[in-house]
């Protein structure tokens, strides 16, 4: 009974099961006490805790500023084809009118956080677990263990808080930079005047619109930085585990996005 | 090493029950380690002195290293128990641990340097963060650290433009930082050429003497080992199976100890680690 190809399946899955709870635990972990001690470097300002405003600052600087040019590129040409796609479709519904208000919807709503945190993904993500996996292999994080230096304090938290607040503000970026897309090609190509885009945004787009779409982007932001640290953590046997961890959290990143984007649009829609 | 006290306090050398002014600064306690049903660890015992030189040797593979790391409370041992000036380890808290760990410091065999940071830095850390003292004074400090490795104009240098051997002293010089009263030390002269691995040997030599820091050092460099040991443990196959002085351990006639020391490929230790006989492993049943 107990080696039977159900019983192994059933098994398998158990322990599948059982090892993504443990992830989603060691998450959990990772998250609390990154707040716990972002918390405490707000509050205690002077204390001995020299290095953790500092340590915030380097991060944010490589988590987002170098990835702005790439967001850009990307969401400017997202914004452009979104311009087309929905004149297409608004056309033959008689409503070309109505191409300014879906491009920004769709870009603040939805487009402008999950492009730019799947860009993040792929930028900052990988960089962070190979960085902290290479830390693993060089005993490194075992040195700051050793030294009474809490490495969640010390790696975890501030990547976290650089990955979300920097995810914010490249939303920010993301949304307008679409929009001026989208605006390109209407004004250009689809013969609408700019006073009428303009005017057709503004008016339209609520602040719900904005605001919806940067509570997911601070979710992202989090769930980018956990992962990232989370598998560059637990990387063993060298080079080759350093490597699986930057294509997983690449991986996980992105399923875990998608996924989460899911739920706050479903949230959205129901409640608010 | 024992002969050379003249002051005529009782030496740390050996394990005679004679009356001592101080407690083990460092005790394992029939100590045992599991990893996935192989047993590591088996049943391991030592006790170490304030002020004197330990070296734990083995070959590659007995579990030095994780002893070490069990001492330090790295790991937590499946069995037995680790006392630290005095403190049961195993029964701590993160934060307790966090407060004994600020009394030693480790160097790593890779020097375990933080990549990100300057070399200086790297010496200041501990001291930025386990200390209020002003910027300034640390800078004074890391430069005397530096100084005591022979590498105070390095300072400004990444980790990646040093040589591996300049990086094992800056590990030293970092774990000298909180001058701690006990220092380990995980194959300091691994990888390193005999003149830089003889002054790593004289560097921890320096410590014990004039600062008077307990060293447990885990190695298998047998002629660095003789030279910087007050006591020598050998651990084989999980277990402590001899332990003395220098003079002791050389004159030794336990044949593993005489296969180690002499670096004998024949002797009871095996070379081949497989267990299935190798002609029926080739040509099947």
């Amino acid at each position: 009974m107990a080696d039977g190809p159900v019983s192994g399946f059933l098994g398998s899955l158990g322990g599948r099961g059982l090892g993504f709870f443990r992830y989603l635990g060691g998450m959990g972990y990772l998250l609390k006490e990154s707040v716990w001690d972002f918390l405490s470097l707000v509050f205690r300002a002077a204390g001995t805790r020299r290095g953790g405003g500092r340590a915030v600052a380097a991060q944010m600087v490589r988590v987002g500023v170098r990835s702005i040019p790439i967001v850009c590129l990307v969401l400017f040409f997202v914004g452009m084809i979104l311009a087309f796609q929905m004149a297409y479709v608004l056309r033959d519904l008689g409503a070309p009118q109505a191409v300014p208000i879906t491009v920004g919807v769709a870009m603040l709503r939805e487009l402008g956080p999950l492009l730019t945190a799947i860009v993040l993904t792929g930028f900052a993500g990988a960089s962070i677990a190979a960085e902290i996996g290479t830390m693993v292999v060089g005993e490194e994080i075992l040195a700051l263990e050793t030294s009474a230096l809490n490495p969640v304090r010390f790696l975890v938290m501030p990547r976290l808080i650089a990955a979300v607040i920097m995810l914010l503000c490249l939303t920010i970026v993301a949304n307008l930079v679409g929009i001026l897309g989208g605006f390109v090609i209407s004004v250009s190509l689809l013969d609408m005047s700019p006073n009428f885009y303009y005017a057709n945004t503004v008016d339209f787009l609520k602040m719900q619109d904005l605001i919806t779409g940067l509570v997911k982007s601070v979710a992202f932001g989090a769930l980018i930085a956990l992962i990232a640290c989370q598998e560059g953590l637990k990387v063993s046997g060298g080079a080759e585990g350093v490597g699986r961890a930057t294509t997983q959290s690449v991986v996980f990143g992105i399923v875990a996005i998608i996924i989460t984007d899911l739920f706050f649009s479903w949230l959205f829609y129901t409640v608010l | 090493m024992s002969e050379q006290n003249s002051t005529g306090q009782p030496t740390p050398s050996d394990e005679q029950p004679t009356p001592r002014a101080a407690e083990p600064i460092i005790r394992v306690e029939n100590v045992g380690i599991d990893f996935e049903g192989r047993t590591v660890l088996d049943d391991l015992s030592m006790d170490i002195h304030p002020g004197e030189t330990a070296v734990i040797m083995g070959g590659s593979g007995c579990g030095k290293s994780t002893l070490l790391r069990i001492i330090v409370g790295a790991y937590r041992p499946t069995r037995g128990r680790v006392c630290l000036f005095g403190q049961d380890t195993t029964e701590l808290t993160e934060n307790e641990m966090d407060k004994l760990r600020l009394r030693f410091g480790i160097l790593f065999q890779s020097g375990a340097l933080y990549n990100s940071m300057t070399v200086g830095e790297n010496v200041a850390l501990p001291m930025h963060e386990h200390t209020d003292l002003e910027d300034s004074i640390i800078d004074i400090m890391v430069k005397m650290k530096l100084e005591l490795v022979g590498l105070r104009d390095f300072g400004d240098l990444m980790p990646a433009q040093i040589s591996g051997g300049m990086k094992k002293r800056v590990g030293l010089a970092r774990a000298i930082a909180l001058d701690p009263e006990i220092i380990f030390y995980d194959e300091p002269s691994a990888g390193l050429d005999p003149i830089v691995a003889g002054v790593v040997d004289m560097l921890i030599m320096d410590l014990s003497k004039k600062l008077g820091v307990t060293s447990v050092v885990v190695t298998h460099d047998m002629n660095s080992a003789f030279k910087i040991a007050d006591r020598m443990f050998m651990l084989y196959q999980g277990n402590v199976v001899a332990r003395g002085t220098p003079d002791e351990i050389r004159n030794s006639d336990d044949p593993v100890v005489r296969q180690f020391i002499t670096g004998a490929p024949d002797g009871p230790i095996p070379l081949r680690m497989s267990k299935t006989d190798f002609a029926k492993d080739l040509i099947g049943e």
